[in-house]
C-alpha cells in the first residue's frame, strides 16, 4: 500500500471547538495526538457562533447553579435530553469557561472585573459569557493558540472519507489533503468525530461549507447508532434580504439586548402566543421584558426570548398569514431604543436612562458584528432601521448516539463530541449551550479516548478496505457512468429537504422527500468532476454528496416515525405533543443489507435527585 | 442587474492565466457569490476557499480589481459593472491552485510566539479580576480573523520577501530567500504580540522575540496593513507602534537600561502593560 500513513494513539476528525478541547485534552493524556481539519486551523464553524457560552457562573445573577442550568436545559429540550450528559454539561460548564480564561481568553467585564454574563433564550438567569457577538473567535482563537503548543500534530485541509475498522473495532481513518488530492491514513487506536452539523443539507442555513454531516455519516457507515436525527433546530433570526446573504445568522444577542420582533402591522406578535410552561417567566408587558434586558433581576423576560423552536413557528407563522416583512421575514427592530421618547410610555423611564446613556452607542457596543454585518451586507443601520429576518437551518440536535460519561459510541474505539453527537439537547437546543457542550464533552472525549488508546495496542489497518474506499472516491473524477454535475444534485438536495422535512413537516411530504432522496442518491452516484485532483471544488462536493444523503435520509425517517410535535420537530398531521413520544428516542442505525434501520430507545428513568430539581425550578 | 464579466486567474505553481467568465448579478450579491456561480455552473475545478461567507472566518482573501479584500464581503454594486471584473490570489503568498494560496507560513510563525501564561489567580476560586477598560484594549487585537489580507500587503513581506518559502509539505525550503533570522514576523503577529504583552494577566516577556525573530525594527510604519483590515483593528497605530516603543526602552534607551537595573537591585517588579490609551 503506496500511501502516507501518520501514526497516533488518538485522531480527531474536526477542528472547531469541541476537536480542539478534545485534542487538548488527550495531549494531556500523555499520548500522541493528531488532529484532522477539513479547513485551515481556525476556520471552523465555531467561529460564527456569536452570543456566548452558558455556564452558571453566577457572576451577574448569584441565584444561577448548576442546577438551574440543567432544568432549563432540560425544559428546553422537551425532557428528551440524554439527562445524564445535561446534568454534567450543568456541572462542568463553569470549570470549562475559567480554563478558557487560564488560557488566555478575553470575555467581557462585570464592573467588579470578573467574566460578564448576557441573558440568553431559555436561560432562567444571565448566563452566557460572552465577547461582545463574537464569542465564537475568541474561543477558538483561545484553544487554537493554546493548543498548538500541547504537541500535537495538525493536518490540515484534510478530509476523511472513511473510518478503517479492524474487526468490531475503529483502527483509523483515510483522508485526503485538498491541495494535492494525495490520499493520506491515519492509524490509531481511537478515533474522536468532532465534525459539526449538517446544516448543508439545506438550502436556507447560517452554517458554512463544511457542515455537510460528515462525522454523523462516517459513524452511521462505521456501525455507529445516530439518534434525534429529526430535531433539526431552525434559528428563527437568519437574515432574508438580499437573497445573497439568506441564512446568515443574526444573534440571538440581538434580543437579549432589547431587540424585538415586529410584523407588518407593527404588532409585537411575540406577546401573543406564550407556552403555558414558560408563562411563570414571561413579561407582563415590554417594560419589564426591556428592564430584563437591562439586568432588572425582578423582571421576566420578555417574549422574544422563549426558546428557538417556539420563537421561530411564530416568525414563520406570521409569514404565512400575510404579515410579514417585504422579503418574506418579520422586523427585528434594536432602532426603537434610539428613538426620542422611546421609553416615554414607561412607568420607570429613568431605570433605563440611567442604563443606557446613548442608545445608539450601546448598540454599536454591545452588537459591534451585527451593525457590521447589516452595514456591509445589508446596507442597513441597525441603529436606524428594523433589520428583516426569519428562519435558517442553525443546528442538529440529534447526532452519533454515545455514553453519556465517555463519549464512546457503541463502536469500540469511536468517540463523538459537540454537535455530531447526540444528547444534551434532547429536541430543542437552548443558545449558548452548544459552545458549553463543546468545551464539557470535548474535554471528556479527549480524556477517555486518550484512555482507551492507552490500554490498547494498535489495530490492524486493512488494505483492501483502504484501495476499495480511495478507488470509489476516485472514480467520481471525470467518471464515465455520467455527467451529473455534483453542485446541481447538491442544490436539488437542498431544496428537497428545505421544502419537505422543514420547519413543518408532514407524512406526506416527508415520504415523498424519502423518494426523491432515492433518486438524488442514484444521481450522486453518476456525478462526475472534470478536471484532476488538485484542490477540485467539483470533486470535493462529489463526495460530500454521499454524506449530505445519507444525513437527509436519516433526518426524514426519524421526523417520519416521531408522529408528534415537540421541540423542532413540528408535525401539522399531529400538532400535539404526545406524553408516550416523550420518554424514547429514535435510533437509525445500517441494517446488515446495507438499508437504513430504525427503532426506539426508552429513556432510563431519571434519578430522584434530578427529578426533584426539576420540580422544584418550574 | 445583468451579467458582468468576471476575469479569474487561473493556474497553479508553474504558471497560469486569466480567463473570462460571465455570471449573473442580482441584487446584494458579493464576489464570491459570482465565483460560486461560476464554479457551479461553468468551472466546477475552479479553487477557491471559503467557509462561513460571513466575513467571520478570514478565508477568502483575494485581490478584487487589485484590491486585497475579503470576497465574501464585497458586494458587486461597490464595483463598475461595465468593465470586467478582475479576480486574482494573493499576492504575497505561493499559489497552490487558482485563488487558493499556500498560508501555511503564518502558521509556523504563531507557533514561535510563546504561549499566555498568567499570574497566580487574584482569587481563591481560581478567578481573575480585570476591568473592562483594561482589556478593551486586546479586544481590539483579538478581533482579528486571520485572513492574512495584512501580511499580504505588508511590503516587507510582498516587496522585499522577508518570510520563508515552502515546498509542498509546508517545510521551509533552504537556499531560496532570506535566511531564518531576516524573517520579519508580519503585521498579523505583530497584534497578535501586542493582544499577549498587553494582556493584563500575562507575565511573559515577548521583547527578545520582537527584536530578535520578528524583526519588528523592519515595520517602517506605512500603515498598509491597517487599511485592509476588514476588522478595522488599528494594527499600526494601537499595536505596532507601542510594541516599537517597548522594544526601544527595553534594547536602546540608557536610561531606561539604568533604571532596570537599579530596579532589579532594589527588587522592584516590572510593570508588564503600559497605562490604557484610548483609541
Amino acid at each position: 500500500m503506496n500511501i502516507q500513513t501518520h501514526e497516533h494513539d488518538v485522531i480527531v476528525i474536526g477542528a472547531g471547538g469541541a476537536g480542539l478541547r478534545a485534542a487538548i485534552e488527550a495531549s494531556a493524556g500523555g499520548v500522541s495526538v493528531g488532529l484532522v481539519c477539513k479547513s485551515l486551523l481556525g476556520k471552523a464553524h465555531t467561529v460564527m457562533a456569536e452570543g456566548g457560552i452558558a455556564a452558571a457562573l453566577a457572576n451577574v445573577d448569584e441565584r444561577d447553579n448548576w442546577k438551574v442550568h440543567f432544568a432549563d436545559t432540560m425544559r428546553g429540550g422537551q425532557y428528551v435530553n440524554n439527562w445524564r450528559m445535561a446534568q454534567i454539561h450543568a456541572q462542568e460548564a463553569p470549570a470549562r469557561v475559567r480554563e478558557l480564561e487560564a488560557w488566555g481568553a478575553v470575555f467581557d467585564r462585570t464592573p467588579d472585573g470578573r467574566i460578564l454574563q448576557r441573558n440568553f433564550g431559555g436561560h432562567r438567569y444571565p448566563r452566557l459569557a460572552h465577547v461582545g457577538d463574537r464569542t465564537g473567535l475568541e474561543m477558538i482563537r483561545t484553544l487554537q493558540d493554546h493548543g498548538i503548543h500541547q504537541g500535537m500534530a495538525v493536518y490540515m485541509e484534510c478530509t476523511i472519507i472513511s473510518l478503517l475498522k479492524d474487526g468490531e473495532r475503529v483502527v483509523g481513518a483515510l483522508g485526503y489533503y485538498r491541495e494535492n488530492g494525495r490520499f493520506v491514513v491515519f492509524h490509531a487506536k481511537a478515533v474522536v468525530l468532532a465534525t459539526g452539523g449538517v446544516g448543508k443539507a439545506y438550502k436556507i442555513t447560517s452554517n458554512s461549507w463544511e457542515y455537510t454531516g460528515d462525522g454523523h455519516a462516517l459513524a452511521y457507515h462505521a456501525g455507529a447508532e445516530l439518534q434525534d436525527m429529526e430535531f433539526v433546530q431552525f434559528h428563527p433570526t437568519g437574515m432574508v434580504w438580499p437573497p445573497s446573504v439568506r441564512g446568515i445568522l443574526v444573534t440571538e444577542g440581538v434580543r437579549g439586548e432589547g431587540g424585538i420582533l415586529v410584523n407588518s402591522e407593527g404588532r409585537r406578535f411575540m406577546f401573543d402566543d406564550i407556552p403555558e410552561n414558560y408563562r411563570n417567566q414571561t413579561a407582563k408587558d415590554e417594560e419589564e421584558g426591556f428592564r430584563y434586558c437591562l439586568g432588572d433581576k425582578n423582571a421576566n423576560r420578555p417574549p422574544e426570548l422563549l426558546t428557538r423552536d417556539h420563537v421561530a413557528r411564530c416568525i414563520r407563522r406570521e409569514v404565512k398569514e400575510g404579515r410579514g416583512s417585504p422579503h418574506g421575514g418579520v422586523f427585528l427592530d434594536v432602532s426603537w431604543m434610539t428613538k426620542p421618547g422611546a421609553f416615554n410610555n414607561f412607568k420607570d423611564p429613568e431605570f433605563v436612562r440611567a442604563r443606557i446613556k446613548d442608545p445608539v452607542e450601546h448598540i454599536k457596543k454591545k452588537l459591534p458584528s451585527m451593525y457590521h454585518q447589516f452595514k456591509e451586507l445589508g446596507g442597513l443601520d441597525i441603529t436606524k432601521e428594523p433589520m428583516e429576518v426569519g428562519p435558517t437551518t442553525h443546528y442538529i440536535m440529534g447526532g452519533i448516539r454515545v455514553d453519556a460519561e465517555t463519549q464512546m459510541s457503541r463502536v469500540p474505539g469511536l468517540f463523538a463530541c459537540g454537535e455530531c453527537a447526540c444528547g444534551i439537547n434532547g429536541a430543542n437546543r437552548l443558545g449558548g449551550n452548544s459552545l458549553s457542550d463543546l468545551l464539557v464533552f470535548g474535554k471528556r472525549a479527549g480524556e477517555f479516548a486518550a484512555k482507551y488508546a492507552k490500554e490498547r495496542s494498535a489495530g490492524r489497518i486493512n488494505p483492501q478496505q483502504v484501495e476499495q474506499e480511495m478507488r470509489s472516491a476516485l472514480a467520481f473524477l471525470d467518471s464515465p457512468l455520467g455527467q451529473e454535475n455534483p453542485f446541481q444534485v447538491q442544490y436539488d438536495l437542498q431544496n428537497v429537504m428545505q421544502d419537505l422535512v422543514g420547519i413543518v413537516r408532514t407524512e406526506g411530504e416527508m415520504v415523498k422527500a424519502l423518494e426523491r432522496i432515492e433518486e438524488l442518491k442514484e444521481r450522486a452516484k453518476r456525478a462526475s468532476a472534470p478536471g484532476n485532483r488538485e484542490y477540485n471544488p467539483g470533486w470535493h462536493t462529489c463526495l460530500d454528496l454521499r454524506n449530505l444523503l445519507t444525513v437527509s435520509e436519516a433526518i426524514t425517517r426519524a421526523a417520519i416515525e416521531r408522529r408528534e410535535s415537540r421541540g423542532a420537530q413540528f408535525r401539522e398531521d399531529y400538532p400535539e405533543k404526545k406524553a408516550e413520544f416523550g420518554n424514547r428516542n429514535t435510533i437509525i442505525s445500517k441494517g446488515p443489507n446495507g438499508e437504513m434501520q430504525f427503532r426506539w430507545e426508552p429513556i432510563p428513568e431519571m434519578p430522584a435527585e434530578l427529578k426533584r430539581i426539576i420540580e422544584e425550578m418550574k | 442587474m445583468g451579467k458582468v464579466t468576471f476575469r479569474i486567474w487561473r493556474g497553479d505553481k508553474s504558471g497560469g492565466s486569466f480567463n473570462d467568465y460571465q455570471a449573473e448579478v442580482s441584487e446584494g450579491m458579493v464576489v464570491l457569490d459570482a465565483v460560486h456561480q461560476i464554479q457551479a455552473t461553468q468551472a466546477p475545478d475552479l479553487a477557491c476557499r471559503w467557509n462561513c461567507k460571513a466575513g467571520k472566518c478570514g478565508s477568502c482573501s483575494a485581490e478584487v480589481n487589485g484590491k486585497p479584500r475579503l470576497m465574501c464581503m464585497t458586494r458587486m454594486d461597490t464595483l463598475p459593472h461595465d468593465q470586467p471584473v478582475l479576480i486574482q490570489p494573493m499576492k504575497a503568498f505561493p499559489i497552490i491552485r487558482d485563488l487558493v494560496t499556500d498560508v501555511s507560513w503564518n502558521y509556523r510563525v504563531n507557533k514561535k510566539i510563546p504561549p499566555f501564561k498568567p499570574r497566580p489567580p487574584d482569587a481563591p476560586d481560581g478567578t481573575w479580576r480585570m476591568g473592562q477598560e483594561e482589556v478593551d484594549r486586546i479586544q481590539e487585537f483579538r478581533k482579528c480573523i486571520e485572513c492574512f489580507l495584512c501580511q499580504n500587503v505588508c511590503h516587507v513581506l510582498r516587496d522585499h520577501r522577508r518570510f520563508g518559502q515552502t515546498d509542498t509539505d509546508g517545510n521551509l525550503t533552504s537556499g531560496k530567500g532570506p535566511s531564518e533570522a531576516e524573517l520579519f514576523g508580519g503585521p498579523r503577529f505583530m497584534i497578535r504580540v501586542a493582544s499577549l504583552e498587553m494582556h493584563p494577566l500575562d507575565t511573559v516577556n515577548r521583547l527578545p522575540l520582537l527584536q530578535k525573530e520578528l524583526n519588528i525594527g523592519l515595520c517602517n510604519i506605512t500603515k498598509c496593513c491597517t487599511e485592509v483590515c476588514p476588522e478595522h483593528i488599528h494594527i499600526t497605530d494601537n499595536g505596532i507602534i507601542p510594541l516599537k516603543e517597548r522594544v526601544v526602552d527595553e534594547f536602546y534607551d540608557p536610561l531606561m537600561w539604568a533604571a532596570r537595573k537599579v530596579g532589579e537591585a532594589l527588587g522592584i517588579r516590572r510593570r508588564k502593560s503600559l497605562p490604557i490609551v484610548k483609541p
